[in-house]
């Protein structure tokens, strides 16, 4: 993927499918580093999915045939010497407290750190395609304190107005632009 | 400073419009988001189809949703369209520019623009 926004976007669909009532997605800079954790309270995976999932290329796999998102999150995180964690609860196991959380540390001095890109488009295409799904979104470094909480929004907006709608769309991507000084 | 007294302002706007809430599906644009369709460049395909049926006013007829990997990883961007009694059409190797025409002369105009669909 061209940016690292991108596999964020395609990492949270994951949460998605996975019937995630809540989706949290975290990126905390240092001057040598970036991590992105996704999280969420989705179905989550066995200790043997999740082995799958980050070893897409082994030749010892047994189960069916799995995607190519985490692998490309891994990929792009350990090339720059960095790496992807998967910890997962799977809904039988813990019927609860199930969920996964998906962490990747990447050092951005790499020669092929690929760049963040466009994080408030993810963001707001991820709110656009997520119907009742909330989301907690948060960037933070030296400079930056970011913050949204889809749950904010939707209680100032009442039961019936979907996050989807273009005005609340534009709200949003307004509101994260004025976080990040974009003007 | 983006204040929460905003949202209240669409909040009350929106408040009678029966359609967002019933959902109108007359016209449904369905683009490809999995890895194949967003590492071939469907999000800014997807933007660009929200952008242009909120600046086109259509928003009480027409949805732009989301979906999973539609099975043409090789095409993508792939989008579907679907239309109240007509026959579902697939547009591939989407991309930003292409999206005003479809808007023209299919969503508005009613003839799908064959060059961007599948040969
Ligand atoms: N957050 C998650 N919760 C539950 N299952 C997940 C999650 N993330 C990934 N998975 C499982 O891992 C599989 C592989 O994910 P991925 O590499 O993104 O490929 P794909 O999404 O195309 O299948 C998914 O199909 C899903 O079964
Ligand atoms: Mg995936």
């Amino acid at each position: 993927m061209k940016e690292l926004s991108l596999n964020i976007l395609d990492i949270a669909q994951n949460s998605v499918t996975a019937r995630s009532t809540l989706i949290r997605i975290d990126l905390e800079e240092t001057n040598e580093t970036l991590r992105i954790t996704v999280s969420d309270n989705g179905c989550g995976m066995s200790k043997e999915m999740v082995e799958n999932v980050t070893s897409p290329f082994t030749t010892s796999r047994t189960t069916r045939k799995v995607g190519l998102g985490i692998p490309l999150f891994m990929m792009a995180a350990e090339q720059t010497g960095g790496n992807l964690t998967i910890t997962s609860k799977s809904e039988k196991d813990y019927p609860d407290d199930h969920g996964t959380v998906t962490s990747a540390l990447f050092y951005k001095n790499h020669l092929d750190f690929t760049p963040l890109g466009d994080i408030i488009n993810t963001i707001v295409t991820l709110i656009q395609g997520m119907g009742e799904i909330d989301l907690i979104f948060t960037h933070k470094s030296d400079t930056l304190d970011v913050l949204l909480d889809t749950r904010e929004i939707r209680e100032t907006l009442g039961g019936d107005i979907p996050l989807s709608v273009p005005d609340v769309l534009v709200w949003i991507t307004e509101f994260l632009k004025e976080k990040y000084n974009i003007s | 400073m983006k204040s929460l007294a905003e949202l209240s302002a669409i909040r009350d706007k929106m408040k009678d419009k029966v359609s967002l809430r019933e959902g109108s599906n007359e016209t449904r644009i369905v683009v490809g988001m999995a890895t194949c369709g967003i590492a071939a460049g469907a999000r800014p395909v997807l933007n660009a189809f929200v952008e242009a049926v909120a600046k086109e006013g259509l928003s009480d007829t027409v949805t732009v949703l989301q979906t999973g990997c539609i099975g043409i990883c090789q095409y993508e961007p792939v989008v579907e369209v679907y239309k109240a009694g007509e026959e579902k059409v697939t547009y591939v190797h989407m991309s930003e520019d292409k999206v005003q025409k479809v808007i023209e002369q299919h969503i508005k105009g009613g003839k799908p623009v064959a060059e961007y669909t599948m040969k």
